[in-house]
């Protein structure tokens, strides 16, 4: 059948032929996909770069704000920054949304290095949306907010975001929550800072009240649970954004904000100092920098810094910017409750807190707000193992009626629970006042302070030579000399002393070199709490 | 140098149990009384009977000066102080202190009564008054010798004589000394000095009888200004002197200012120690002066020391004096005035001359004859003093500025310098005092060693936390003008017509400074990631080994390439290279000795900031540089300008001070230049008008409010 056999022969060259023509279209077709494929990873890349797009880009800049790619660039050290999920888009398919859609959505996430140390950070693009927080968006930041709890590295936030995204609805505001959550989660594991670079508004702000800094860029962000609008038809109140929730209004009157700077490039600068007095995580001991600056050496200038008369103020400030390296110290919320003084330091290189009543302004007291500020910020050193200097002058709490009324018994409580919970080491230098309840609260011996100290203008009594007397011989008629016989009785570190209640009284020239060798003594502290779930602070 | 460690010292530090001991200069100056023996033809002799004790009635640097010669005499020393003075040196020097009262002068210092408690307290026998408060005090004196107490200084008589400046002028004409044309007697009010001063010809100068010191005095050169300058001398000399008698004399243009220190005893002798120059003054108060002057030619100097000491034997005088000349283009000299005290920059005489003024005082007023004859006084190299004031040189040439000093240290360890301060660190520069911080005196072996010597010590001079007036002191010392010696009473106004602006950098100096300036940012850019308790990240965090930098200085904008390669910093700067080793920046240190290629530059780094401002001392004058990468750089332009505030609209208080008075109400329309308030600060008077005419919208001061620097105190509509 040689007709068959060529038919067959026919009909084989014919498949194979076909399979060839057939394989070749394969292989074309597959490069085609791969190289279409690469080309809109390149394609989508690029547009992932170009956020909103250059229109909204030039918008953003005409504010005078930084694009969100911008500002990462300039807080991370060059060419550092890893970035996570650049390809995710939103799903939302209401409003016509399902045709605008932008690769990595409205904001930036991934980890980068300042000054050599890692750092998880997301950055919310105001060119996509305005910014607003979709599900998309908020999955991103839980992304790397959860691995930042793994890994055990600070999360900052540079935020500038109009809020949630109102197609999404309800999606949105799950979103928030599940953010919130993890702040909550994260908060005494990794330092959490929150910058707002723009708009902060809403449900949005209980994100960077629950992190432990938030530092603000002054005239371009505010922060606000209602706008102007709102408040103009609920209440009738005329204000302007800035007026009712700007830097100058969160860092002076509400304390909301713990600092602000001038601009966009000054608040990374900023941002990249602080970073470096901050440990990675609760598992880190406070950071030890190189230190130029001798911690063996007498400061001359603290000898004379007490004026002469015990009513005349004098600039606490002075004190600590003598005490610390360089005078290099980073005052936290530097405008408001300006009668206590928190910040951070480095005493031989270690970073410290330092706590400091003011004698410059209201005599130093605790009030409401001075111990809000304090008790917030020693809880943050506690947790995060950074040793505690606390510098003491305090007449007592600030009497009063708004003072009472306002539950100063309630905020004055959070201080002495912060200062007695804490178990990093606590050093006390009395400088002068130490009197009455607000003596115990700060860093006393009787709170567990490891090393105490007292400069010799020092006088820890229950309350000043006037007032005591007055109550002690009510009526009598030689009040001036009882007065004398207090003083001479109280008024000096003695009394404390002779207690034990104070380690030592030292020249004041001193301090400087016997904190340096105390923290290094204290480095091997070993303290814990009772075990519990948590303790529960009077909030 | 080899030094031995007092006994104290150690004491000192082994009582406190440090673990290291540097803090030299602290406690030097409490210990040593003198730093170098410069008194090469005064040497103490041990069996000359002196005083037991003495007590200076007086503070700050002079009282320490004193305290000094009496402690290498063997007298025990009494110091007096006030509230703001408890913490002072010259207190912790001293033997003894007596607490005498409050901060203002008047209610410590200047209270006879009180000091005179001090001196029975204490025994002392004998009183060094200094110079200032009651130093040329008749009285005083009176007192004194009514409690058989010495007065270290001459009699009473002779500070009558010449305290008045008429009287002075009358016994100065009768000794044959030259005098200046003038009206002699007492001006009774404005018109009659207008009328005087019309009668002398302008220029005229007017001025306190009982004054001195630059208070208290005006030059008038129209009626206006005599009008006006006879209403604020007078308040000056009444808040200052307690008395407010003025009188007019010729103002003689374009003078120097040239002086003779004298000695006398109470034996009749008297000699001279030759010239002072003390042209270089802002406002009569002087700033640099030298000995000898360059000036005066032999038969000159023979002349005014003649003369002097012909007025000095006339009057009877004892202890030191000076006798103060105009000297014109001519080298005609006019006597001016007379001081019967120790004057401020009389060290440079001690320096030329190897006398202790000091001693010698002390010496004549226990009743010994002079031990030094006039042959035995010669020239011995040139010294030249620079007194650092707290005062800001930018506003007038030197107002008044307060502060503690967190940060202090004197230049004392060159050749050739004597710092002459009564503070240390930790010291206040009070409202309360004059504003001096220290009497800078450097000598040589011809004027120009003495001063390229002053200009290395200004640039090792390290004060933090006041204003001072560095920046005009060796601005002065490098002009050429004063190099040449081509100087007088007009020097400064002359030379800065409008004002001192600052060390103008050369290009090259600025290059210099902005290589420099890089160093330390890279310095400080590398310690920021230095941690010596956290993991390294190796895997993908670069090395960092060079910047490419951004400054900004003087407006002026630059880009500058870093690298760092075998220990040194290699800085591009266009076309220029510049080498520094990496450990010769180090930022903690107060002064940095820097080798820039083959320069040696030193630069102080006052204070720098995470947002990348860098205060940096360079040759006296401190520059603001503003680096920041410039990666960072690049987005400036797309920040928003801060609005700056029209301030030609506030009346901003220039110094701290006290509100004299307010020649203004609100609502008031005000013309530019017109008087507003007057602001006395370190009782001088200050003018405050208004910049620019308007409506005055609010007042913020009353009178006897304390102001602060830069506080608004009216503002306009």
């Amino acid at each position: 059948m040689p007709t068959f056999s060529l038919n067959k022969h026919l009909l084989f060259c014919v498949r194979k032929n076909v399979e060839n023509v057939f394989k070749t279209q394969l292989k074309y077709s597959t490069a085609t996909h791969t190289l279409k494929v690469i080309d809109r990873i390149k394609e989508k890349r690029a547009e992932a770069l170009l956020g909103g797009g250059q229109k909204r880009i030039d918008t953003q800049h005409k504010k005078g704000k930084l694009t969100a790619r911008e500002r990462i660039t300039l807080f991370c050290d060059h060419d550092s920054f890893v970035e996570y999920d650049m390809f995710v888009e939103h799903s939302c398919t209401d409003f016509g949304m399902e045709k605008q859609k932008f690769p990595g959505d409205s904001v930036i996430t991934g980890h980068g290095l300042v000054n050599g140390r890692p750092v998880y950070v997301f950055s919310q693009d105001f060119t996509v949306f305005g910014g607003s927080l979709s599900s998309a968006h908020a999955t991103k930041i839980c992304k790397i907010m959860d691995q930042a709890i793994l890994v055990g590295a600070p999360v900052v936030g540079l935020n500038d975001s109009g809020g949630a995204r109102i197609q999404e609805g309800v999606a949105s505001l799950a979103g928030y929550a599940d953010i919130f959550q993890r702040n909550v989660l994260a908060s005494g594991v990794v330092p959490q800072i929150s910058l707002i670079m723009g708009p902060c508004a809403g449900g949005a702000v209980y994100s960077p009240a629950i992190t432990d800094f938030t530092f603000m860029v002054e005239d371009t962000s505010y922060l606000f649970i209602t706008g102007p609008e709102v408040v103009k038809s609920i209440t009738n109140e005329d204000v302007s954004q800035q007026e009712l929730g700007g830097a100058k209004t969160h860092t002076s009157i509400s304390g909301v904000a713990h600092k602000s700077f001038e601009n966009d490039v000054d608040a990374l600068l900023q941002l990249r100092n602080f970073m470096g007095f901050l440990p990675q995580s609760n598992k880190f001991p406070a950071p030890i920098r190189e230190c130029d600056d001798p911690c063996n050496l007498d400061v001359p200038y603290l000898d004379t810094i007490i004026p002469p008369s015990s009513t005349t103020p004098y600039d606490m400030l002075d004190v600590v910017l003598s005490l610390v390296d360089e005078r290099d110290f980073f005052e936290i919320m530097p405008k408001y409750a300006k009668n206590i003084i928190v910040g951070f330091g480095r005493m031989n290189g270690r970073t410290v807190g330092i706590v400091g009543n003011q004698p410059k302004v209201a005599a130093g007291c605790l009030d409401i707000n001075a111990s809000v500020k304090a008790a917030r910020f020693v809880r943050f050193c506690d947790a995060f193992n950074l040793p505690l200097i606390t510098l003491v002058d305090v007449p007592g709490f600030l009497p009063g009626v708004t003072q009472e009324h306002n539950g100063i018994i309630r905020h004055g409580a959070k201080l002495l629970y912060a200062y007695a919970e804490a178990t990093v080491p606590k050093l006390t230098v009395i400088t002068r006042k130490g009197y009455g309840g607000a003596y115990d609260v700060m860093s006393s011996k009787h709170l567990r302070g490891d090393i105490n100290y007292c400069w010799p203008t020092a006088e820890v009594a229950v309350m000043g030579a006037k007032g005591a007397v007055t109550i002690l011989y009510k009526g009598k008629p030689d009040i001036q000399e009882r007065e004398a016989e207090y003083i001479d009785k109280f008024g000096s570190p003695f009394p404390a002393a002779q207690r034990g209640f104070i380690d030592d009284i030292i020249e004041p020239r001193t301090t400087r070199w016997r904190l340096c060798r105390d923290l290094d003594l204290l480095e091997t502290k070993k303290l814990e709490n009772p075990s519990k779930k948590h303790g529960n602070i009077p909030l | 140098m080899v030094v031995t460690v007092p006994k104290i010292f150690l004491e000192r530090c082994f009582s406190l149990n440090k673990p290291n001991i540097c803090n030299v200069l602290s406690v030097f100056p409490n210990v040593f009384p003198q730093r170098r023996s410069i008194y090469t033809v005064d040497p103490v002799d041990p069996k000359e009977p002196t005083f037991r004790k003495i007590l200076i009635a007086n503070r700050g640097e002079i009282a320490c000066r004193v305290i000094k010669t009496a402690k290498r005499m063997g007298i025990k020393t009494v110091a007096v102080y006030s509230v703001a003075d408890s913490q002072s040196l010259h207190v912790r020097m001293a033997d003894e202190g007596v607490f005498i009262g409050e901060s203002p002068a008047s209610e410590s210092y200047l209270d006879k009564t009180k000091i005179i408690d001090a001196i029975k307290l204490t025994g002392s026998e004998a009183v060094h008054p200094g110079y200032g408060f009651l130093s040329e005090n008749a009285e005083f004196v009176e007192m004194l010798e009514n409690e058989k107490v010495s007065f270290i200084g001459p009699s009473a008589r002779c500070i009558t004589g010449m305290g008045d400046k008429l009287e002075s002028k009358r016994l100065a004409m009768a000794a044959g000394v030259n005098t200046i044309p003038g009206f002699d007697g007492i001006v009774k009010d404005a018109d009659h000095c207008v009328d005087i001063s019309r009668r002398i010809g302008y220029p005229v100068m007017i001025k306190a009888s009982a004054g001195g010191g630059g208070k208290g005095m005006r030059i008038a050169r129209n009626d206006n200004d005599a009008r006006e300058g006879f209403k604020l001398s007078t308040q000056e000399a009444q808040s200052s002197f307690g008395d407010s008698r003025m009188l007019v004399e010729k103002f003689i243009d374009n003078p120097r200012h040239i002086e003779i220190q004298v000695l006398g005893d109470k034996h009749g002798n008297v000699i001279h120690l030759n010239e002072r120059e003390c042209s270089i003054q802002r406002r009569n108060q002087k700033v640099i002066e030298e000995a000898p002057s360059v000036f005066l030619d032999e038969a000159t100097r023979k002349a005014m020391g003649e003369q002097a000491v012909s007025l000095c034997k006339k009057l009877g005088y004892s202890s030191a004096g000076t006798v103060e000349f105009l000297v014109d283009s001519n080298r005609n000299f006019y006597f001016l005035e007379m001081n019967t005290r120790l004057q401020v920059e009389h060290p440079i005489t001690e320096s030329i001359t190897g006398v202790d003024l000091v001693q010698q005082m002390i010496r004549v007023a226990k009743g010994h004859k002079l031990n030094i004859s006039q042959e035995d006084v010669k020239i011995n190299g040139w010294a030249i003093e620079s007194r650092v004031y707290a005062e800001d040189p930018f506003k007038n040439f030197g107002l008044p500025s307060i502060g503690r000093l967190y940060k202090y240290i004197e230049p004392n360890n060159l050749p050739g310098v004597r710092c002459d301060s009564g503070i240390q660190e930790g010291s206040e520069i009070s409202v309360y005092y004059d504003p001096m911080i220290c009497k800078l005196v450097c000598s040589g072996k011809d004027r120009k060693e003495a001063i390229d010597r002053s200009i290395q010590a200004l640039d090792s001079y390290v004060i933090r936390g006041v204003t001072h007036n560095i920046p005009l002191l060796r601005d002065i010392l490098i002009e050429k003008r004063f190099n040449s010696g081509d100087i007088s009473t007009n020097y400064l106004p002359e030379i800065y017509p409008d004002g001192f602006k600052g060390l103008q950098l050369k290009n090259e100096e600025t290059h210099k400074l902005l290589a420099m300036g890089s160093a330390i940012f890279a310095t400080n850019e590398l310690r920021r990631r230095q941690f010596l308790n956290a993991p390294k990240h190796k895997i993908y965090g670069e090395n960092l080994d060079r910047w490419q930098l951004y400054i900004e200085l003087n407006d002026k904008k630059f880009q500058v390439k870093v690298s760092q390669t075998n220990g040194k910093f290699v800085i591009n700067l266009g076309e220029e290279v510049f080498e520094i080793k990496k450990t010769d920046i180090n930022l903690a240190k107060p002064i940095l000795k820097i080798k820039l290629n083959q320069d040696d530059e030193v630069i102080q780094l006052m204070s720098k900031n995470a947002s990348g401002y860098y205060h940096i001392v360079y040759k006296g004058t401190t520059y603001k540089l503003y680096i920041i990468s410039q990666r960072s750089a690049d987005y400036l332009h797309v920040m928003p300008e801060k609005i700056k505030f029209d301030i030609s609209k506030q009346i901003r208080s220039p110094m701290p001070g006290l509100v004299k008075s307010i020649s203004c109400s609100i609502g008031d329309e005000v013309a530019e230049g017109q008087e507003l308030c007057v602001i006395e600060a370190m009782k001088m008077q200050n003018s405050m008008v208004a910049q620019t005419s308007g409506r005055i919208r609010c007042i913020n001061i009353h009178p006897g409010d304390t102001v602060g620097d830069d506080d608004i105190l009216i503002e306009l509509a």
